[in-house]
């Protein structure tokens, strides 16, 4: 088995090369824009409204924020081997819990949130305790966890809804940040932070290029680092424009983006991250490479259930009201939305990128068919698809 | 006589390895045909592509059975004109009782409906043609790998084989129960079964095989006929270079003790009285390679695994002594720390992530050595493992691909990349060159002294007597979890290891 083959195609095009290797990371971006050209187009032709119209962005990420906070979660959790299937009804459940502290007992919002957060926290450590230590299976725990804080909200909720929240509450979903600027429209502050956001991308990408070639280490091609940089930050400036010549910067999105950052620097960056990676890819190896396994199956529960945590109050506050029928079905939004971003269900593998633009490509879907009118019946089939298409996509790329 | 089989040009290859290099084999009706080589001479490759494992399609080389072009789509296209493969790992469904697993695939049916009766009849007509007295209502499980075996070849014989391949037969038997397998090797083949037998064995091929074919690095080195074979002529084929020159040439320099194991006893992790390590007691001291002989299930892994942070067994007793203090390793974090560092014998399972690269493997014991306060620089993590990849010569085009690519020798140099990017004091080896080939063995047999030179106590466990009295300086010989004795480099030798596992 000595002989080594040569790799003959030493190919005179690095670009088209590398755009090969990575086809899966591109071929999902623009899966995104093609659907989201779809939409502009099909939208346009068929009732003459503009898809990418500034309220329609902004109701785009109002009602996905939920799903991707989420996903950066269960992200971890499915790198690391697992799955969480309870996150659905611990969001209600939070929900429920933050409508009795806020609307019942009349709890200030910066009380409120950290509460509800470290409840998240314990519900994730409840569960997360049985899998990492005990060993019983994820997803065994977490169904029983869906059925019991399923049932703990209707308890609470006495199968009643409860609301409306104070302003402080719902400003969480459906409050914008300020115009500093006094300016009124466009909103400066939005258009600032978007064009700092890209200075700062494009920033970053330049100065770990730089220290990859002081290390000498093969690269994105330069080309490409450029092309896909320009596309990007157009595309945040074309955002930022029509957020701010709408209503300005969501609340939802900034927390969003500040903890999609978070966690891709965390899983791509750290020590920890990067040992979730190896737990999901092989835990035995893991462990006698020195990795507390337990500890950080554990600590990806108890992470999961504090987004779930923040979730729940999301969802309550743009709904204003706390319902038993809150988060149903969220875990598979939030599950399939990490397979179509390209997560692997054995673990060990998968991105936040990945994860973002999958939950977005459901999401775009999910807003796109709504506004052509079409069923849920429909939609639903066609969901599932795109989430089977998805995965076929992957498991083929990977036979090649 | 026409052959049964002619295989011509056969070639195979993976990425960036190629495992099959225009290998020629000819089978003759009736015999037994032995293959011979190396760990990695492409045996079982051979096998598979014979067997349809790898279709038609899928290698260069045409194989010609029966006179006529075989083309194999699949297993049960081969199985289907009698060509029967019975691989290393036995294919049995341990809950499925003796008959069921006979006709798993191929079950005794009408419409879909299996006749029980007559299956159960035709398995116990088989099972005593291998010999086997148990019912065929036995479970698999309930047996032993000598007689899992056999029902193997009873289910070979329910699919009417005429040539019946056999991957390594006995490397899991005993004694009397290979020499059981090898009298009905010679009764099948009185019966007209052609056999081709893998093997190390070299006294097994020349007891049962009429020809034998030797391969090396993937390619034909020789085919001898039944007068021309001899133990050293077979060695000289499958190695390329004489048995003087396997073994890197090393001037031990030997310094203090560096490890000491004083009274180690451990238990079995859930039986809870069985006592598998019994007052083990040794030491390795700077530039020195002690070995750890035994028989399979002496104890051996089992024994590093304990000291490596308690990774295996329980109620585990007794110290660690790293440099004259008493070393905490009670965890693997913990072992680490104190300098001790633990290859597998299971590179697969426990080594290594296959799905990720080079560089992450190799930085994974030893993250906190490219991260600041938690923060990882993915720039210094590649340039460690550059650095590596050029020391131990891994052969790779980049450290970007992933291990699962690599052929078993590289991914050994990983994981030993791996373990002293940790900088240990001590590496415990334990099995470090299994399924490695020759080429790749000789290489890491030279890291092992230069890791001895650079001042490292090397723990080396191996089950190939001839690579422990090769390269150790002192060999302990253990047995059913103790330690049996103690043999200087002069003193040791084939026999006297086996008689002191023997004696016990």
């Amino acid at each position: 088995m000595a002989v080594v083959v040569k790799n003959e195609n030493e190919s005179a095009k690095p670009g088209l090369d590398y755009l090969k290797e990575n086809f899966r990371e591109y071929g999902m971006l623009m899966a995104l824009i093609a659907i989201v050209v779809f939409f502009l187009v099909i939208v346009r032709a068929l009732l003459g409204v503009d898809f990418l119209s500034a309220q329609n962005i902004t109701n785009l990420f109002l009602q996905n924020s939920y799903v991707i906070i989420m996903a950066l979660g269960m992200l971890l959790v499915i790198v690391a081997g697992h799955i969480d299937l309870s996150v659905g009804s611990v969001a209600a459940f939070v929900g429920a819990i933050s409508a009795v502290m806020s609307v019942n007992l009349g709890l200030p919002v910066y009380v409120v949130v950290p509460l509800c957060l470290a409840c998240g926290g314990l519900i994730g450590a409840a569960q997360g305790y049985w899998i990492a230590y005990w060993r019983i299976p994820s997803f065994i725990v977490t169904l029983a966890g869906m059925l019991v804080f399923r049932g703990l909200t209707l308890w609470l909720l006495g199968g009643q809804n409860i609301g409306p929240f104070s302003k402080g509450f719902q400003s969480l979903s459906t409050g914008f940040i300020p115009d500093l600027l006094m300016v009124e429209r466009p909103n400066m502050t939005a258009l600032l932070v978007v064009i700092v956001a890209s200075a700062l991308m494009v920033w970053f990408g330049i100065r770990s290029r730089n220290r990859d070639a002081a290390y000498g280490i093969q690269q994105e091609p330069t080309g490409i680092f450029y092309i896909r940089n320009a596309v990007m930050a157009a595309a945040l400036i074309f955002v930022g424009w029509k957020l701010a010549s709408f209503r300005g910067l969501p609340n939802v999105l900034i927390v969003m983006t500040v903890l999609t950052v978070l966690y891709a620097f965390f899983t791509e960056q750290t020590t920890a991250g990067r040992r979730i990676y190896a737990i999901g890819g092989n835990l035995k190896a893991a462990k006698l490479s020195g990795i507390n396994t337990e500890k950080l199956v554990f600590l990806t529960f108890v992470n999961m259930g504090v987004l779930a945590a923040l979730a729940g109050m999301i969802v309550t506050a743009r709904l204003n009201s706390a319902t038993p029928k809150a988060g149903v079905g969220f875990e598979l939004d939030v599950i399939a939305a990490v397979f179509i971003g390209g997560a692997s269900m054995s673990g060990g593998v998968g991105k936040i990128v990945g994860v973002v633009i999958g939950a977005f490509i459901m999401g775009v879907m999910n807003n796109g068919m709504s506004i052509l009118g079409i069923g849920i019946d429909y939609q639903q089939v066609i969901k599932g698809l795109v989430l089977l298409a998805a995965v076929i996509f992957d498991v083929y790329n990977k036979s090649k | 006589m026409a052959a049964l089989l002619e295989m011509r040009g056969i070639s195979k290859v993976f990425p960036g390895v190629r495992a099959l290099d225009h290998v020629n084999l000819s089978v003759e009706p009736g015999e037994i045909h032995a293959i011979c080589g190396e760990n990695g001479a492409g045996k079982s490759t051979l096998m598979k592509v014979l067997s349809g494992v790898y279709p038609h399609g899928t290698y260069e080389g045409e194989i010609l059975y029966d006179g006529a072009p075989l083309a194999n789509r699949s297993i049960s296209d081969s199985e289907s004109k009698g060509i029967i493969i019975i691989h290393q790992e036995l294919a049995l469904v341990p809950l499925l009782s003796i008959a069921e697993n006979v006709f798993l695939g191929n079950e005794v049916a009408r419409n879909g409906v299996i006749n029980w009766q007559e299956a159960f009849q035709r398995t116990e007509e088989l099972l005593k043609k291998v010999g086997l007295s148990e019912p065929p209502s036995t479970k698999v499980e309930k047996l032993g790998v000598g007689k899992q075996q056999l029902v193997e070849i009873a289910k070979a014989l329910s699919k009417n084989v005429r040539l019946l391949i056999l991957d390594e037969p006995t490397a899991a038997l005993q004694e009397n129960d290979s020499q059981k397998l090898l009298d009905l090797m010679l009764e099948l083949k009185a019966q007209g079964i052609t056999s081709i037998l893998i093997s190390h064995k070299l006294n097994e091929i020349s007891r049962v095989a009429d020809r034998i074919t030797i391969l090396r690095d993937g390619s034909t080195v020789s085919t001898l006929s039944r007068e021309e074979i001899s133990e050293e002529r077979i060695i000289r084929d499958m190695v390329g270079r004489d048995m003087a020159h396997r073994y890197p040439e090393r001037e031990p320099k030997i310094g203090d003790v560096l490890m000491e194991v004083k009274n180690w006893n451990v238990w079995h992790p859930e039986q809870q009285h069985r006592q598998m390590i019994r007052d083990v007691n040794f030491h390795v001291r700077k530039g020195e390679i002690v070995g750890i002989a035994g028989l399979m299930g002496a104890g051996r892994t089992e024994l590093a695994m304990s000291i490596f942070g308690g990774s295996y067994g329980r109620n585990i007793s007794g110290e660690v002594i790293v440099n004259g203090s008493r070393a905490d390793t009670s965890t693997v974090a913990r072992a680490i720390d104190a300098g001790i560092a633990y290859v597998t014998e299971d590179r697969k399972g426990l080594g290594l992530v296959l799905e990720e690269p080079i560089l992450r493997n190799i930085s994974l014991a030893n993250l906190a050595g490219i991260a600041l306060r938690g923060v990882l620089n993915t720039a210094q993590e590649a340039s460690v493992a550059e650095g590596y990849r050029k020391a131990m010569a891994i052969r790779t085009p980049s450290v970007h691909q992933k291990v699962v690519n690599l052929s078993g020798g590289n991914q050994q140099k990983v994981v030993l990349s791996k373990w002293l990017f940790t900088d240990p004091q001590v590496l415990i080896l334990d099995e470090p060159t299994r399924g490695i080939d020759v080429g790749a063995k000789f290489e890491i047999y030279g890291l092992m002294n230069r890791m001895a030179e650079e001042g490292r106590g090397v723990v080396m466990i191996s089950s190939e007597m001839p690579e422990l009295l090769g390269m150790c300086d002192r060999i302990y010989v253990m047995n059913e979890g103790a330690f049996v004795g103690e043999l200087a480099r002069e003193d040791a030798s084939q026999e006297r290891i086996m008689s002191l596992i023997v004696s016990k």
